[in-house]
Formats: structure tokens, sequence, C-alpha cells
């Protein structure tokens, strides 16, 4: 009944991260055979929606400390510095190495790769294909992943479980989607990179398949995860849909103004209001700080109230046409399309969205998780860089850095190892775990898959959105108890086999529900603000109590333990993040 | 477990009637019937004159049958047709590039109507003359 | 927020109960600034489980939910409500097999893609340390557009020749083949001519130009199409006076 495909390394995601890895392993060694798994076709993973850039030193008036320091503060000083460090350190060299491969980076008049301003950063670094960064990023890891006959693809294959014997990971049951046949791929080294889980709130910038599926595998399998309760809210999205309209567009020089036409970011630590976009401040302040800034005006009765909620305006009419039609394309396509404004002769509405979770499953500097034989890179990861609050375009840089260095572990693992596990052995326990066997057998006790799905997002916003307090946590890690507990009541209403979308968002669910989980019990854990996790009730940060990575350990049968382990500070003190005129 | 993928047929008649788009498609691709017949008639021509002048007599006389001036009424119109839509479409098998500058399609376009008047003037000069 | 009531008519397909795909009426509740994505996953929330589709992004970037929508190629996503009628005609994209409801078999576009070569073949092994190419923003203009294309196939399924020869290697595979030839840091145009330049190639084209027309983001593959013709043709005729030129 059960597939066996037997390859020396899987990786589960093809995504920015997961290309990078197959690549990786493909030119180190060309006769490991490579199992790439995804959901989506290569094209549809998320990177390709990412727009504003990547970051990476590029130009003279800049450094690896700039770099290091930006990204450390951006982070609260949540981020280990020793993965920093690498990570600025590498960035370079991943982003020439894609120019290398085709990637048409903007350039500048003598033919250099160009860089513009982002939010958080002294100088500026982040290269830019126009406003679709990500798209060009991730078409061109997968067209030069063409390159490589060992990687073999297997598209839309849903992973549901990780395969560990002896203690080590040997492996990943998955559901092949176009015909219900659950496989058994064996390998001697895994790698997750199947990205965040945005789509545990109910306004995110996340497509359809940010389901957290990957973390969810290795968090039932007794991998950690790390910072969950940092999730990033994205202050620019558009108010309906969520769509996200790049930094970028605050890069190239837009305003962000309230219902009185005022640019009232600087009443929040981040003026003075320049007309020119000054780094680190005002637009290009951190994400964190601006998503918050907006939970301020909404409390003040500063927004302008829509048909969608509450929104502040977004202004690019200074920057004229011509820039617009350069630099900003995308974002004048989609508000045209989407809102129906066009951004050259009136501000956008943009509110905060859900936009990127810097919490994941707990990987060292080179991407190895505490199972031996599993390794994540990507969003799905958290190393960790990005700390409390994730930086513009460092995210895409992550992608390439720690994939690649996924990729180098899992190919030496594979050439160390001597065989596989025993065959028996894998399948036994791939039918003892069978969720799908499960789903389809069940007659389910009247839950309904869109019903839990939209108690799940609903008591996410109420209780772990941008501010939180006890009592909405409490609330709503109650409200995901009683989920989890209903979850084993439902039932598919689509017992097909060929393409059955039901199952899939079924299992998606009980993905979500457990990271969601996570999120919340880590949250109510951490009794400080920092970063992007802010509490009502403790306001300051604490860096004697909490200057520490939080670690959510599954329990089966009940709320996740947490235990936490120290940040790597080297040589970095914690101190305030100050933004605005004041810094220089 | 089972798969069976439906392939749809397509048409191989009347595929085109779907769209305009492809109804348009099809009077540009029909436009070179006319274009061939009418090059046969020109080459026709050139027989009859080279044989005699009564051949070319006959051959001219036969030109003016209201048949023969409805078809060549179509095959004008079709030639017109068939000549702006091509016209319409070079910028796009040849685009120019000068620089950082892209010529406007008007200019590629306006290029290829200025060569065709400039053949047609000499041609009806040598007609003529 | 005024609302509007339309009835879909979705072509559904279960290849384990049904001998031929039929169609299915769902009426559907929607908001002013819907697109067609939205109503059908309305369908799916509120009303039929067993509707299967793919989409991800909704923001027209990641090429998943092209469908046809009264007959024409589009995608489901960008398919706004307020600018169709109130009886909507969902079927899966045309000249593709059809696996199950609207989702269609891929693997012909996916092995398309990859024999075109569509990666960079550099002139030389440039170490990365030795920093970027040199390009110009006139050489970057040049095949920017052709970079554009998101994988969405509407274009496939506008062309009539891969309707009627699914030998044929589509527009979207030539105008990445193309994008790749144009591009200052590439010397691969030789090694893609067997199969761009071949009577499965750019050849089977007769510039019916549909493909272009319904492109969602003016990539434009017959003009790639018909630059490569040209190309292609003087290269046949220059190539054997010119023994040993860059590939």
């Amino acid at each position: 009944m059960l597939k066996m495909i037997t390859t020396d390394v899987v990786i589960v995601g093809a995504g920015g991260a997961g290309l990078r890895a197959a690549i990786a392993i493909a030119e180190t060694n060309a006769d490991l055979s490579i199992a790439l798994l995804s959901k989506v076709y290569p094209m549809r993973s998320h990177t390709v929606a990412a727009e504003g850039g990547a970051a990476g030193v590029a130009k003279d008036n800049d450094s690896l400390d700039n770099h290091f320091n930006d990204t450390v503060s951006g982070g609260d000083w949540l981020c280990d510095q020793d993965a920093v460090d690498l990570f600025v350190k590498e960035a370079p060299r991943e982003l020439t190495q894609m120019e290398h491969w085709g990637c048409p980076w903007s350039r500048e008049p003598d033919g250099h790769v160009a860089v513009r301003p982002f939010g958080g950063m002294k100088v500026e670094r982040t290269w830019y294909a126009a406003d679709k960064t990500g798209f060009h990023m991730l078409h061109t890891l997968f067209q030069t992943s063409l390159k490589y006959p060992a990687i073999e693809r297997y598209d839309e294959f849903y992973s549901t479980d990780l395969l560990v014997v002896d203690g080590q990971c040997r492996g990943v049951t998955a559901l092949e989607m176009r015909t219900g046949q659950m496989h058994v791929f064996r390998a001697k080294a895994v790698i997750i990179a199947t990205g965040g889980a945005g789509r545990i709130f109910p306004f995110t910038t996340n497509g359809a398949i940010k389901t957290g599926d990957g973390m969810a595998m290795a968090y039932r399998a007794g991998v950690a995860l790390k910072d969950m309760e940092f999730v990033q809210y994205h202050p620019t999205g558009l108010p309906g849909t969520g769509i996200l309209i790049t930094e970028g567009s605050r890069g190239e020089g837009g305003i962000l103004v309230n219902k009185d036409g005022y640019r009232y970011l600087q009443d929040y630590d981040l003026g003075p209001p320049d007309p020119w976009p000054r780094k680190k401040a005002m637009e290009l302040g951190p994400r964190d700080r601006l998503s918050q800034a907006f939970w301020h005006e909404q409390k003040k009765g500063r927004t302008i109230d829509t048909p969608h909620g509450d929104v502040v305006h977004l202004d690019l009419r200074h920057l004229g046409e011509k820039r617009i039609d350069e630099r900003l394309p995308m974002v004048r396509d989609l508000a045209t399309s989407y809102i129906g404004v066009d951004p050259v002769d009136a501000p956008i509405p943009v509110r905060p969205v859900v936009h990127y979770t810097m919490g994941g499953i707990d990987t060292d500097i080179d991407a190895k998780t505490s199972l031996k034989g599993l390794f994540a890179a990507g969003e799905c990861a958290c190393v960790s860089i990005n700390g409390a609050n994730r930086l513009g375009s460092n995210s895409l840089t992550e992608l390439l850095v720690f994939g690649k260095r996924a990729g180098l572990g899992a190919a030496a693992l594979a050439m160390a190892e001597s065989g596989h596990a025993d065959a028996t052995a894998l399948r036994e326990q791939a039918a003892a775990g069978d969720q799908v066997g499960r789903l389809f057998q069940t007659a389910g006790g009247g839950e309904s898959i869109v019903g839990l799905r939209r108690e799940m997002n609903a008591t996410m916003e109420a209780g772990a959105g941008i501010y939180r307090t006890e009592d909405s946590l409490s609330e709503s890690c109650a409200v995901m108890n009683d989920l989890r507990r209903r979850y084993a009541d439902i039932a598919l209403e689509d017992k097909s086999n060929v393409y059955n979308t039901d199952l899939v968002q079924a299992l998606e669910l009980g993905a979500m529900i457990d990271v969601a989980g996570a999120v919340i019990v880590s949250a109510l854990a951490r009794k400080e603000s920092r970063g992007s996790h802010q509490r009502l009730d403790y306001v300051a940060r604490d860096d004697a109590a909490y200057l520490k990575h939080s670690l959510a350990h599954y329990e089966p049968d009940s709320d996740p333990r947490i235990d936490y382990r120290d940040v790597v500070i080297t040589r970095s003190a914690p101190g305030a993040r100050v933004y605005g005129g004041d810094q220089k | 477990m089972s798969r069976r993928p439906y392939t749809r047929t397509v048409s191989a008649a009347s595929w085109w009637l779907a769209q305009p788009r492809y109804i348009r498609y099809m009077g540009r691709e029909v436009s070179c019937v006319f274009i061939g017949a009418y090059t046969a008639v020109v080459v026709i021509g050139l027989i009859r004159l080279a044989e005699s002048g009564a051949a070319w007599g006959a051959f001219v006389a036969a030109l003016q049958t209201p048949a023969s001036l409805i078809f060549h009424g179509f095959a004008l119109a079709f030639a017109l047709y068939h000549a702006t839509t091509w016209f319409n479409v070079t910028p796009k098998a040849m685009p120019v590039q000068i620089g950082d500058i892209v010529l406007p399609d008007s200019v590629i376009i306006g290029a290829h109507y200025a060569a065709w008047a400039v053949v047609s003037g000499l041609l009806f000069y040598l007609a003529g003359g | 927020m005024t609302e509007r009531h339309v009835q879909l008519e979705i072509l559904r397909y279960d290849p384990e109960t049904d001998e031929v795909p039929s169609f299915q009426t769902y009426r559907v509740p929607c908001q002013e600034d819907w697109v067609v994505l939205d109503a059908i996953n309305y369908v799916k929330d509120e009303m039929d489980r067993s509707l299967s589709y793919r989409w991800s992004c909704h923001m027209a970037v990641c090429g998943s939910c092209g469908m046809m929508i009264n007959g024409e190629p589009m995608l489901s996503c960008k398919a706004f409500v307020r600018d169709l009628p109130d009886k909507i005609r969902i079927e899966p994209l045309a000249n593709f097999p059809i696996e199950r409801d609207l989702v269609v078999v891929m693997d012909d576009f996916m092995d398309k893609l990859s024999s075109v070569k569509p990666y960079l073949v550099a002139r030389r092994d440039k170490p990365v340390d030795d920093g970027e190419h040199l390009q110009l923003p006139a050489q970057l203009k040049k095949f920017k557009q052709y970079t554009l294309c998101i994988n969405c196939t509407l274009c496939y399924s506008a062309c009539p020749q891969y309707a009627h020869d699914e030998t044929f290697v589509g527009p979207a595979a030539l105008a990445l083949a193309h994008r790749y030839n144009l591009d200052s840091r590439d010397v691969g145009r030789a090694a893609r001519a067997d199969v761009v330049a071949s009577n499965d190639g750019i050849w089977e084209c007769s510039f019916v130009g549909a493909c272009s027309d319904v492109c969602p983001h003016g990539v434009d593959p017959a003009a790639a199409i018909q630059q490569t013709k040209i190309a292609s043709t003087l290269d046949y005729f220059i190539e054997p006076l010119t023994p040993g030129r860059k590939g």
C-alpha cells in the first residue's frame, strides 16, 4: 500500500531555502540523490510574493559591522550574535552568486548592482529587482535547479510526518496529492524548508500555503519551536485582502499619514519628519515600531475608517509617475487593481497585517536541529538571526545563507552515513502515525474544518495581536486547547483520492492548531515586551529575566512545555533601540 | 489511486469560431489565399503579354469582367488587411533599442508605411511612365 | 458594501466517479471588490467541500489559479466579479488534461520549460569572489520584460497551435529561452537552439498572438517567438560563414 522511495537527502519545501539547499547538495557531490518534495509546484512557493529586496553589504560606504548592528538592534537583542556575524559575512557572497545564476538585479548606471534604503538599516544595502525581488530570486533558483539531474522533484507531495529511528531522522511520509497514495521517503538526511505560518491569523500577506506544516512536523517529532511568540506585522498591507505593499515603497520615499494628513510616526520617537527618507527614521523605522504606532493611532481615533476596517495612508504621489513605474511598478498595479487607487494620483490605504514568523524550528548556526539527521532553513526555522523583530530584506538573504548551510550539512551527513534505516521499521512507523488514514476512516463528531479554522483565526487576532495581555492570551490559550480537542471530531466531506483538497486543508488545519498553540503559550510565558511581542501588562523590556530564547516543546495532550536558552551575545550588549533623528 | 486525466477535444474545423481574436487571425491567414491568387493572375498576365498582342488584349478584357472586378476588390481588401495587420505587429518582431530608449511602436510601424509608400510610388511611376 | 448574487457554473470532474466532466451550478453572494477566486473559496468553504482547485498568493504573482472564465483564460485572483456578468462559467485551463475539477495536469508544461535550458549559460566560470557581472541598465532593459513570466500557463490555453499539437514547445517556454538569449551574461543560444529553433519550437508558431493577449504580466511571448525566428534565421545563414564564433 505504501510506496517507498529511497534517496540520500529529502528536502521538504521548494521555495528559496529548499531550492538553495538542493543546489548546494548537487554542487557538493553530484552522486548524492536528492528528493525535493513540495505541496505546490516550486514557482508557487511564497518566496515568490516577496517584493522589496535582499540585504547584503554592497558598497564602500557600508560595513559588515553596520549590517550586524542594524540586525541585532532591529531584533531587540534577541538575535544570536554569532549567527548574525556569519549571516552578514555570507550575505554579499550569496547575493553575488544569485547574480551569477542570472538574477536580474536592478543596476546603477555604471552596471554594478544597485541597492536601496530599507527599514531599520543605517546604510542602504538592500539588493533589489524592481519590486519583485522574491519572484526573481525564486525563479532564478528554480531555473538554476533544473541544471542538476541529481535533484529529483516530487511536485504536489504533501509531507505529513518525520520518521525517526533510534533517535535519528530517517525519512518522511508524504501524500502524493494527485493519487492519494501515501509514500515513505527513506533518506540519510532531511531538510525542512516549508516556510512560516501566517495563515493562523485572519489578515495576512501570506498565501494559502503558509500553514506551518514543516514546523508542526518537527514539533511533533520532539524538536522545539523557538521564539514562537514573535510574529511580525508588516505595517503596509492592503485592507481586505492583506496584499503586501512593499517596504520598498517607503525606501523610495513614501510617507505614512493619518486621517489629518499628519506624518504620525514622529510622535513615536521616530522623527524628525524630514522630507527625504532619512535612514532608520520615520517611515524607515523597524516594522514592529511602525505597526505599534498604527495601533496607538487607532486607539486615539486618528486612523481612517473604511469598509475594510481602519487604515492610514501611504502617500507616494511626490515620487512622480516615472519613478513609480521604474521602481515600484507592481505596487502601482496592485493598488490600482485591488483597491482602485492609483498611487500616482492618490495615497494608498494600508494597515498592518501579519507577515512573518520570526520563530520556528530551533536550529543552530549550521541549520542543524536537536534531532540528528534533521535540518531546517528559511522562515520555518529560527536560528536566530531575526530575534524579536526581523528587518525587511534580511529574510530573502536568510533563505540563501541558511538554505546553503542546511544543504552542506545534509550532504556531509549523507556522505558520512553508511546506510538507510530498515525499510520494515519505517513502514511500521508510517502506518502507526497515519494521519491521512485516520481522517478517511473517522465519521467525525460534527466539527467542521472551516469552522475550526475561523475560530482559530479569530482568537489569534484577538488574543495574540500587536498588543497582548495576560487575559487576552489566557483566553486564546483556552480556545486553542478546545480547538485541539475538537479537531479530533472533524470529518472529511470529500473522501476521494485524486487531488482531495478537503483532506489537505484538514492536514494543514492540524498543523496550524499545533503551531498556534506554541505561539500563544510562548507569548503567555514571556512577561516582557520586546520587539514584535508587546504586552500591555509588561511594557518594558526585561533583559535580566528574558534575554533568552523561548523553546516550546510539544506535549500531545496538554500545553507545550516552555523552557529557555540564553541568547548568544558576543560584542553588542543590549542597548536602547534608537531610531529617528537622535541616532547617527 | 485511480487517476484518469480527461482530455478535452478541440474541433479541428471550428475552433477559430470560439473567440473574436481567432476569427481575426483566420481572416489574416485567409488573405494569403487571395494574395496568392492575385499573384497567379499577374503571372498569367506576363505570360499573355509575352505571347502576343491578341493574347494580351484578351487578358485585359477578362480583367474587366464583373467576376474579375469582384475578385480584385476582395484581393485588394485582403491585401490591405494583411499589410496593415503585419505592419502593426512589426515592432514585436523587431524592437529597436538605442541605449536606454526603446523606439516607440509608431516609429517602426510608420517606417514600414513610409517604405510602402515609396515603393508604391516608384511602381506607379514605372507603370505610368 | 453591496452584495450581488452571481451564478457560478463550474465544470466538475472526479475521475473515480465521473465518466466525463459536467457542470455544477452554485449561487454565490459576492462582495463588490471580490475576485472570482473569492467566490470559488466561498463555494468550497460554505457549499461544497469537494471542489478542488489551485491557489495561493491571491496577488497574481504565484501563477497557481489560472482557469477559463467565460471562455477566456484568466487568473481567478485577478478576475474581478464587478467586470463579469451574473453568470460565470468556470472551467479548468484549456488544452491541458483535467486531473480533477479545476486542477489540470501540468506535466507537459514542466517538461517543456526544462527542455529549453532555462538557466544562465555563462561565458566563463567567474569566481563569486570576483563580484558581479557588470550589466548596464540598458542591457537589463533588453530582456527584463521576458523575466516577468509567472508560469501561469494561460498562454498555453490560448494558443491554438498547442490545442492541436501538444508537441509544440509553447509560448512561455520559448519566451523564457528568449529571456536568457537576450541576457548579456548568457552565451547559451546555440545550446538552446536544438529545442527552440526546431519544428516543435518557434517554427510551429504561426503568430496568432493569443498568448500575448491573455498574458497577465505583459511578457508578450508572441514577440519573443518572432524575434527568435529572426535571430535563428540570421544564425542559420551567418553561422556557416563564421565557424568558431561565440556559441
